[in-house]
């Protein structure tokens, strides 16, 4: 209620303002019109200015003398056309401006305001959210709220742990690697931790295990050779790397060590069947198939394509990898980009020349997929 | 409440604006004091609740109330208190708050002070002045609404555009809307003569002081701008003729031609048809400038609040505004009276020169500026019109003007003597020509058209100075009476040297830098050294530091010249993290007038870092002259003096007098 209240003593200042020149007019107004400054004011003035001048030696004498002459001529003609400021009071258009000022500014104002304003809305200053309690507030506000904490007290470890999860779950893979980085600078080595930072460095990489996540990786390996995240992974490593036998191999001890209650057990016996089998497709991860499941063609084809360029981006950087090429060639092939496969080939040629042993490799597994020459 | 109560001030404000545009036209068609007199305190009115909107704004912006879409949008609540408040102009909305609170500012001062105006005068000029407010009310509420509300707000901003988080924010925008919108009471004072259909010596009274102050904010505005976007873009460049910049220039010769006009029309009652254009121009170029930022059809370092879907209703209340002021002109200008009249050589006929002059150079910007766009509209094709078009087109038409500048003071009215002043200037004539041969003996490298230059300016400089000597009689008269003579100067003489003054030291400075600018482009890795200019920059290394709202990395440079240590310069880079984005923050070593600078790249892997450093000769001067200017205009505004120009007498001998 207290906002109409200020809403209407505004309104009501406002309409004085219009109000009050009107209802002072009568008993002012000469005095007004005599007070206004009127060009024979001005001239006057300019006389007296030039007087003082005089006085006080800035012109000459003659200089004076031309300029009073010229000001007498203008005031003359001034006092002729002055217009004459009778004041003449109008009350009929008084009285309109009145009901203007009235009822046409009230109008004006709550037509323009209500479709604008949001009158049932209170201020939200944030000393007082802060204290507000039980206010529902949303995960991302949650997050926002740790990431300030964090922002004034980086070196809680504590917060980073608990922050870094939460941001991979968000999406934001690479704020949760740096937040996983932070919680082993803060926190101290882990496999644990290792293992973690490995996982969103592959998520940030959109599921490729990259350089860095396998170097996290095996850093988690050799903190604890039994850690099953790091070993799954690096299982995945080998696989997308086309070292298919490594892969089976890392998994199948793997199971072998875990409980048979854990929950991963499943995710990991998939995995294994997959390298059992041998497609020519570039291997995926089972979340990215149980995706691809739920796609149309095109999706699917859109999202092996954005696997290849991944590829052949990570190939570029670094060509010792003859697997890789291997693959992206085969990759290439089975989409029936011939050219491609065959820029592919160059550049791999170009990437190895000077390893006689790696040359021999590839040239050993080009023959297996029939494409050499 | 506050968001509220600021936003229904804002409305009642419009619906004042609005009555105020026409009841006092009633009042002066009918020759009613009282009807006359409501746009006195309408105008008053309509001030306190724009002012009051604008503080509920900053009070939401200081209080980080993120329910404000508007405070959500550019504001966070780790920033420091005085960003939070520069905040508030430092994106769309808020500014054209600011621009309209300006705006009701002026219109209130006019009401407040207007005593001595012609009642029916003050009644036109204050409804124009509400016409103009009218449609900037109407632009803000319904395109660009500061207090619209999130009914579910978030917990923290999106922080304001990191560019804008400087000192800079604080003073440039109010500078530059002072002075531009500044320029619309001597556009109200215009209309309303055309209107009335007459325009007497009250009128010029009142416009040369209002256009006057307009001018000191604008000139302050601009090279306030320029040092801004020299210090933090890190480029080192410190006017790139963008057309963000051309917006302001071009305001600012018309608003100089104005000035100079204005002061005839009040000493002289002559150039009358020259005042009322020029008035109508430079607000028209104001407006222009607001269209240009505010619209987005530019994209440029200052793009950083533009919205298209704004740019048709800035568009319509330009071509209103423009074009019913130039229609109203020619309708109208052949009534008023002609004034005074005066002999092609005087100084009446030197300040036609300057206002032609400046009026064209305003010209070559406007086509410079329009033409990109036009040719964009049309054709589909994206071309830039940079610094070549406008050193040809710009340079030599200063180049003259700059040579006519020492004279106009030294011709009398009416009838000047150009050979007496001529006479007068010689021994500043032969000091810029000894620097002429000393800079060229001097500098080696650089454009030959530099010494030239800067003889120029030193003409310019001793051009003023000459004409103080003249008038306090220095050498002819014993220095006592000399001095004395100097203290009952009037202070719009020291004024007018001092703004003359300052246009020759700005071009010193502008000459140095350009010519003889040196450089240093490379990487550094730590304990590397670089030489520039005889300075040797040692890198100590690099650090990191923790910012309120940003993480920053600081190298340290250590600056000694001849093996002797001077100073240590700490420039940096600054990641903001709320808006994913960095800025430079350049390190600046000032020697005197010149300036040693270094802003910093990207680190490579190799743990070395790309550094750009500078020394820039002199660069100082381009901002102390556009000061000196400014603090001339504060020096004649405060002279409150009458301005009356005494003619020379007709038959009165020529008075030669001998070179000095």
């Amino acid at each position: 209620m207290t906002l109409w209240f200020v809403f209407a003593l505004m309104t009501v200042a406002a309409i004085f303002a219009v109000l009050w020149p009107l209802g002072r007019a009568g008993r002012a107004q000469g005095q007004d019109t005599e007070n206004q400054g009127s060009e024979v004011a001005v001239y006057k003035d300019q006389l007296a200015e030039i007087e003082r001048d005089l006085a006080a030696g800035l012109i000459a004498a003659p200089e004076a003398e031309a300029a009073r002459i010229e000001i007498g001529r203008r005031l003359l003609a001034a006092a002729d056309s002055q217009p004459a400021l009778d004041g003449r009071a109008s009350l009929k258009w008084r009285r309109a401006a009145a009901v203007l000022a009235l009822v046409g500014l009230p109008l004006v104002a709550i037509l323009v305001y209500v479709p604008l304003g949001s009158p049932r809305l209170h201020d939200f200053p944030l000393a007082q959210r802060d204290r507000a309690p039980g206010m529902q507030q949303s995960l991302e506000n949650m997050v926002v709220q740790v990431e300030q904490h964090l922002e004034k007290n980086p070196t809680d470890g504590r917060g980073w742990n608990v922050l870094a999860p939460v941001l991979e779950r968000l999406g934001r893979y690479d704020d949760a690697v740096r937040a996983y980085r932070n919680s082993l600078t803060y926190n101290g080595e882990s496999a644990e931790r290792r293992s973690d930072l490995g996982e969103a460095l592959l998520a940030a990489a959109g599921g490729v295990v990259t350089a860095d996540a396998k170097a996290e990786f095996e850093r988690a390996h050799a903190l604890d050779a039994q850690e099953p995240k790091a070993n799954y992974f690096l299982g995945l490593a080998a696989e997308q790397d086309g070292r298919k036998d490594d892969a089976a191999a890392i998994w199948r001890g793997v199971l072998a060590k875990a409980p048979p209650d854990a929950p991963w057990r499943a995710l990991v016996q998939s995995s294994l069947a997959r390298v059992g089998g041998g497609s020519a497709a570039p291997a995926l991860s089972d979340d990215t198939i149980a995706a691809a499941k739920d796609m149309s063609e095109g999706d699917r084809g859109a999202m092996i394509r954005g696997m290849v360029d991944r590829l052949a981006n990570r190939l570029k950087q670094n060509g010792d990898d003859v697997d890789g090429w291997l693959r992206l060639v085969r990759a290439y092939v089975v989409m029936g980009e011939r050219d491609k496969a065959r820029g592919a080939l160059s550049d791999a040629r170009e990437a190895v020349a000077n390893d006689a042993e790696r040359l021999r490799q590839l040239n050993e597994g080009l023959k297996n997929l029939g494409l050499d020459g | 409440m506050i968001a509220e109560s600021g936003h229904y001030a804002l409305v009642l404000a419009l619906a004042l604006a609005l009555i105020q545009s026409f009841v006092p036209l009633i009042g002066a068609w009918l020759r009613d004091p009282a009807l006359m007199n409501v746009a006195r305190s309408t105008a008053l009115a309509q001030m306190l609740f724009v002012g009051a909107s604008f503080v509920a704004l900053v009070a939401l912006h200081v209080t980080s109330d993120f329910s404000v879409a508007n405070v959500y949008e550019n504001s966070h609540s780790m920033k420091p208190l005085i960003y939070k408040i520069t905040g508030v102009w430092g994106n769309h909305e808020g500014s054209m708050l600011l621009w309209v609170s300006i705006l009701a500012l002026f219109g209130g001062l006019v009401a407040a002070f207007g005593n001595n105006l012609p009642l029916s005068l003050r009644a036109h000029v204050l409804a124009v002045q509400a016409w103009v407010a009218s449609a900037f009310y109407l632009f803000i509420l319904i395109t660009s609404n500061p207090f619209l509300r999130i009914a579910n707000p978030p917990i923290e901003g999106r922080d304001l555009n990191p560019v804008l988080q400087d000192i800079g924010l604080a003073v440039h925008p109010p500078m530059l809307y002072l002075g531009y919108v500044g320029f619309s009471i001597s556009f109200s004072f215009a209309i309303a003569a055309l209107i009335e259909g007459r325009i007497d010596a009250a009128w010029a009274r009142w416009v040369r002081p209002w256009t006057l102050v307009a001018w000191i904010f604008l000139t302050l505005g601009i090279a306030m701008g320029s040092y801004w976007a020299y210090y933090e873009l890190g480029w080192g460049g410190w006017w790139f003729w963008d057309p963000v910049e051309n917006a302001s220039l071009m305001p600012w010769l018309a608003g100089t031609a104005l000035l100079h006009s204005a002061l005839v029309m009040e000493k002289r009652n002559a150039l009358k048809v020259w005042t009322i254009l020029l008035s109508i121009l430079t607000f028209s170029l104001s407006l222009l400038g607001t269209f240009l930022v505010r619209s987005g059809v530019l994209t440029s370092v200052h793009a950083f609040a533009s919205d298209p879907t704004r740019g048709v209703f800035i568009l319509l209340i330009l071509c209103v505004f423009i074009g019913g002021s130039l229609s109203l002109y020619a309708a109208r200008v052949s009534s008023l009276k002609q004034g005074g009249l005066f002999a092609p050589i005087s100084r009446e006929g030197a300040l036609v020169l300057n206002n032609l002059f400046l009026t064209t150079a305003c010209a070559t910007v406007l086509v410079g500026t329009l033409y990109p766009l036009g040719l964009e509209v049309l054709t589909g094709e994206k071309i830039s019109v940079g610094a070549p078009f406008f050193n040809l087109t710009f340079g030599p038409l200063f180049v003259p003007l700059l040579i006519a500048v020492p004279f106009g003071p030294m011709l009398a009215w009416k009838r000047g003597d150009l050979l007496g002043a001529a006479q007068r200037l010689l021994a500043a004539g032969i000091v810029a020509l000894l620097a002429l041969a000393l800079v060229w003996a001097w500098a080696h490298g650089g454009s030959a058209l530099a010494p030239p230059a800067i003889a120029l300016a030193v003409f310019v400089i001793l051009g003023s100075v000459t004409d103080l000597v003249e008038r306090v009689g220095l050498f002819r008269a014993p220095f006592g009476t000399a001095m004395r003579r100097a203290r009952g100067l009037p202070r719009s003489v020291w004024g007018t040297a001092f703004a003359h003054a300052g246009l020759g030291i700005a071009l010193i400075g502008i000459v140095c830098e350009t010519t003889w600018n040196s450089e240093y482009i490379g990487t550094m890795k730590p304990d590397d050294v670089a030489h520039v200019a005889g300075y040797e920059l040692k890198l100590d290394g690099l650090f990191q530091r923790q910012g309120p709202n940003f993480r920053e990395m600081i190298a340290r440079f250590e600056v000694g010249r001849d093996g002797e240590s001077l100073s240590v310069m700490t420039p940096s880079k600054r990641s903001f993290t709320t808006r994913g984005s960095s800025t430079t923050e350049a390190a600046l070593l000032t020697r005197g007038a010149s300036q040693l600078y270094i802003s910093l790249g990207d680190v490579t892997n190799e743990g070395a870092i790309a550094v750009r450093i500078y020394h820039k000769p002199l660069v100082l001067l381009i901002w102390w002259g556009p000061v000196l200017m400014a603090f001339g205009g504060l020096l004649s505004l405060s002279d409150r003096r009458l301005r009356v120009g005494a003619p020379k007498p007709a038959r009165a001998q020529p008075r030669l007098q001998p070179a000095e």
